[in-house]
């Protein structure tokens, strides 16, 4: 499919022709019978794979199937936040990965997907929180990844709104600050990818449930039925996120995976106000500006496993006590809407990006509250392990079988963030 | 905010309560017997149902007592509320509708 490149010089031109003539960035196949390799998940890390396959792994007759819109899922409903400022050597290599494919992404893609690196800083409110980021900013540096320790005028001096009088509940006593990491707009990662996936001729089929996983007479993935009819493929990859234990239970493979809401919410749209991406774990605040001039705002996860894609109102209140006491100016701001998505969580808190014990099933799952950051990276290791039937080196110790054999990569506990 | 019914307190806001995860999960009673995989499955691995889904919660900022409950992940809707040790209720047919009127708001 021919399809229009953009440039700067192509959208005045569009600009001044009164935008029209402008044509679907994606076509709307019907499904074929038979595929080299599926895709069960068109959101960011699903379409990223398909992309990545076709393009450095050379398979061309691939398909996405996405049970709702593509981008409809939590990458459409994530905070946007791009870091990796993690502790333990496996998740800073696959975090920087990350963050490494997100500097060029908008130029890979020839489709802007507003990265900005405008910095993440995160609060630090006890002598622990100090301690434990100070921990981080070395461990950082050792491994390659920018992370500095900021006094509290420093970060006041770099986030001016931030308040950093004594006199509050939780003191802001210092911070730690990665510069790399910003945020990038949600939907353009979703539809950039699907845009250059299906010019290398990716089926992206939406609307298309999977309700059940056929297994040859050895035990290998032989053909999804979906709602739209039975496909067939040998290699099928599953980026279904809250929603992977339900896809894995059509193949019996069990999945240490709990599915929990986790909800956000913007602001009123205002000038820019807010130059950075500001963190709280202690108190539980996330906030930036989106360039519509939104406050984005993240709140934690409810208590309970819920597969409804909402939660319960005191998990914001609470986000927003943190948010106005940190931020005096922003108490009279309205708040516009909050939504929820639904995560699904490992024990460690890392993911699993790995071969499953059915031949020809892969999985990528377990990103929790924070897989958006990943996605590049996720795609791009993902798309190597079912291209090659084994995992990349940055992947290689995400399986599932960690937790049988005890080696947890455990940001649950070293995380800087509250999950 | 779910309205959760302890058994012994009657219906109060989920604010106190604390959630305790997947119910009936028996510790094995010879840890020590078992291979990695099946510690590992004990550990680990939850069913994550989506459907009805049975739960322990903790009335931790009231009685303190833990009790388990029925309810349906895919609408929160709580289907019944019983005490630690009794058998998980069976429900009247399969996909009967919610009789209590405990939903989250």
């Amino acid at each position: 499919m021919s399809r229009q490149s953009f440039s700067g010089l192509s959208l005045i031109w569009r600009s001044l022709s009164n935008h029209r003539g402008w044509q679907p960035q994606w076509r709307k196949p019907e499904p074929k019978a038979r595929y080299d390799a599926i895709i069960v998940g068109g959101g960011g890390h699903g379409l990223g794979a398909a992309y990545y396959l076709a393009k450095e792994h050379g398979l061309t007759n691939i398909a996405v199937l996405e049970k709702g819109w593509i981008g409809g899922g939590n990458t459409g409903r994530n905070t946007t936040i791009i870091r990796s400022n993690y502790l333990f050597n496996e998740s800073a290599a696959l975090y920087d990965h990350s963050v490494k494919l997100w500097e060029n992404l908008s130029q890979a893609l020839n489709y802007n997907v507003m990265f900005s690196p405008r910095g993440v800083m995160m609060l630090a409110h006890t002598v622990h929180d100090i301690q434990v980021f100070k921990r981080h900013v070395h461990a950082n540096r050792c491994n390659g990844v920018d992370n500095e320790w900021l006094e509290p005028a420093e970060a006041k001096e770099f986030c001016p709104p931030l308040n950093i009088e004594g006199n509050i509940r939780y003191p802001v006593l210092g911070a730690a600050l990665q510069r790399r990491g910003g945020t990038a707009r949600h939907d353009a990662v979703a539809w950039g990818y699907a845009r250059a996936a299906d010019a290398l001729g990716v089926d992206i089929i939406e609307n298309c449930e999977v309700t059940g996983i056929r297994r040859d007479a050895s035990g290998a993935v032989d053909a999804l039925e979906t709602t739209r009819g039975v496909i067939q493929s040998r290699k099928v990859g599953v980026s279904a996120a809250g929603h992977t234990s339900v896809i894995m239970a059509l193949a019996g493979v069990h999945v240490p995976l709990e599915s929990y809401p986790l909800q956000a919410l913007v602001s009123e749209p205002v000038k820019p106000v807010f130059p950075c991406v500001v963190m709280s774990n202690t108190i539980h605040a996330y906030i930036s500006q989106s360039d519509k001039g939104e406050l984005v705002i993240g709140a934690g996860t409810d208590a309970y496993t819920s597969y409804t894609q909402r939660g319960a109102l005191h998990i914001n209140t609470h986000t927003l006590d943190a948010i106005c006491e940190l931020f005096p100016n922003f108490r009279r701001l309205r708040m516009l809407r909050n939504w929820g998505g639904i995560v699904d969580v490992t024990p460690d808190r890392s993911p699993i990006i790995a071969k499953t014990p059915v031949p020809g099933l892969y999985v990528n799952c377990g990103w929790g509250t924070g897989g958006f950051k990943a996605t590049p990276g996720s795609a791009h290791v993902f798309a190597w392990t079912i291209a090659r039937d084994e995992p990349h080196p940055i992947n290689a110790p995400f399986t599932i079988e960690r937790f049988r054999d005890g080696y947890l990569i455990d940001e649950a506990a070293a995380a800087a963030v509250a999950h | 905010m779910l309205l959760i019914v302890c058994p012994y307190c009657g219906k109060r806001p989920e604010i106190e309560f604390a959630y305790g995860g997947q119910a009936h999960l028996a510790r094995p009673n010879q840890p020590s017997q078992l291979d990695d995989q099946a510690w590992a499955e004990f550990l680990y691995m939850r069913t994550n149902t989506k459907g009805i889904y049975a739960e322990r919660w903790r009335h931790s900022r009231g009685c303190g007592r833990f009790f388990n409950a029925l309810r349906d992940t895919t609408t929160d809707h709580f289907l019944a509320f019983y005490k630690t040790g009794e058998a998980q209720p069976t429900l009247l047919g399969s996909g009967a509708p919610p009789t209590p009127r405990e939903s989250a708001t």
